[in-house]
């Protein structure tokens, strides 16, 4: 137990540390790699938490697809984030620090880390754990509740991926073929 | 153990924090798409870990395990990673047409050239 | 990307296995970890492979964007069907239950069936998605 709590703290500590990378990087093709680690990162994180699904599909899309999807905006809009010598912003760090004082102050309700008898175990979990092989003769649970039991949902989740696809689509699927409308500043 | 416990919390609190300031401080829309993943991704830490039980199995029913972690967040978090590529790509086309229309993606440069906005 | 040579060669070795591991996913997600959302994202990123390595248009010679996108709606469509189907047989909508004559046995084929929609709709629309930014990427 002790040694699964220290490699979950410290994958968080890693993943703490990326974070301020990409903070403070300024090249954004650095920036994109550097958030390719950080989803790799957490996949591992998700491995350790025993979610193996979860890890599955976050170093596929978060380490895989989005840092391809970036990569190819990048080549668009131009790699160099704008650096101008500008005053130090209070604002932002100003809502930034209020909102986590606040989200730290609810820390103290949360259960346990782990702890069996939490709120969150001890409802719809062991009724899914029970009766999931005895319903749907299904060994991967979170596969029968993903495809079973909350069918609608993924049925939901499915159409905001086609959905996603469609905007994508509309926005820039087919080139302009209006002349005119090329203005000089679309070549740089 | 509960030591620990608490400091994954603050440590998603800081993730959410460093995502959020991304969002809020930096001008370019491209590092606000990389902010919002973070902030995302520091819910999901907090979704699996709410879920996670000390010496639980992962959620695959195999003989001699009694003891599994929920499965229901791992549903849960799937479906919303798949789903968060997809608003990310749709906010990326978005920048790449603003790229085209005005010819930058610096909140600063958009804002002059069009104060409306 | 022409003069990677040594890019290439283990590119073309691997993309084979990639897309057959996805296939693995999709169809054992079952019995192990997996399913149609991972078996997607991992079958497309085969394309990404091959779409880096040899260019969009040899892709786009494997697989027209207008094919992709019929097969992108036709996975949502194999898992809406799915619930009407289970409608018409007498259940309630994605009641899998009814789709075979032991409640086991249906629910194993709404399942697999669902599943298979999944992976569909996903896969297309990533690989959709990649040729759409790449495409727009080139010069006019």
């Amino acid at each position: 137990m002790v040694l699964e709590h220290l490699i979950d703290i410290s994958l968080l500590v890693f993943l703490a540390v990326i974070s301020v990378a990409l903070l403070r990087i300024k090249d954004l093709f650095a920036a994109v790699m550097i958030f390719g680690i950080y989803s790799l990162t957490s996949a591992s994180l998700f491995m350790v938490l025993a979610a193996a699904d979860v890890a599955f599909t976050e170093a596929a899309v978060g380490a895989g697809i989005s840092t391809i999807l970036m990569l190819a905006t990048l080549s668009i809009t131009g790699r160099e984030e704008k650096t101008i010598e500008r005053k130090f912003k209070l604002l932002p760090l100003l809502i930034v620090s209020i909102t986590g004082a606040v989200l730290l102050y609810g820390i103290r309700d949360l259960p346990p880390f782990g702890d069996a008898g939490n709120p969150a175990q001890v409802h719809v979990a062991p009724r899914y754990i029970e009766q999931s092989p005895v319903e749907t003769d299904v060994p991967n649970i979170v596969t029968s509740v993903l495809a079973s039991y909350r069918g609608f949902d993924t049925l939901g989740e499915v159409v905001v991926i086609f959905t996603a696809g469609l905007g994508v689509a509309l926005i820039i699927g087919r080139r302009r073929r209006l002349p005119s409308k090329k203005e000089a500043s679309s070549h740089e | 153990m509960s030591g620990l416990g608490i400091w994954n919390y603050v440590i998603f609190i800081f993730l959410m924090m460093a995502g959020l300031y991304m969002v809020i401080s930096s001008t370019n829309l491209v590092k606000k798409i990389i902010g919002l993943n973070v902030f995302q991704t520091s819910v999901f830490f907090m979704y699996i870990s709410f879920g996670y039980i000390d010496g639980g199995a992962g959620p695959v029913l195999a003989e001699g395990v009694t003891l599994y972690s929920n499965p229901l967040p791992h549903v849960l978090i799937l479906t919303a990673i798949v789903v968060g590529v997809a608003t990310t790509a749709v906010g990326l086309a978005l920048t790449i047409r603003i790229k085209e229309s005005f010819g930058s993606i610096e909140e600063d440069d958009l804002h002059k050239m069009d104060p409306s906005i | 990307m022409n003069d990677h040579l040594i890019l290439r060669v283990v590119g073309k070795f691997l993309i084979p296995y990639v897309m057959l591991f996805g296939l693995y996913v999709q169809f054992h997600g079952d019995f192990g970890p997996g399913g149609g959302f991972q078996a997607g994202v991992i079958f497309a990123s085969g394309f990404v492979i091959y779409t880096l390595l040899f260019g969009l248009r040899s892709t786009q010679q494997i697989v027209s964007e207008g094919f992709l996108r019929v097969i992108s709606a036709s996975g949502v469509l194999i898992y809406a069907g799915v619930g009407v189907a289970s409608m018409l047989m007498g259940g309630e909508f994605l009641n899998y239950n009814v789709l075979a004559a032991n409640p086991i046995a249906g629910q194993h084929i709404g399942i697999m069936v669902i599943e298979f929609g999944v992976g569909l709709t996903v896969a297309s629309t990533m690989t959709l998605l990649l040729m759409m930014f790449a495409e727009r990427g080139l010069p006019s």
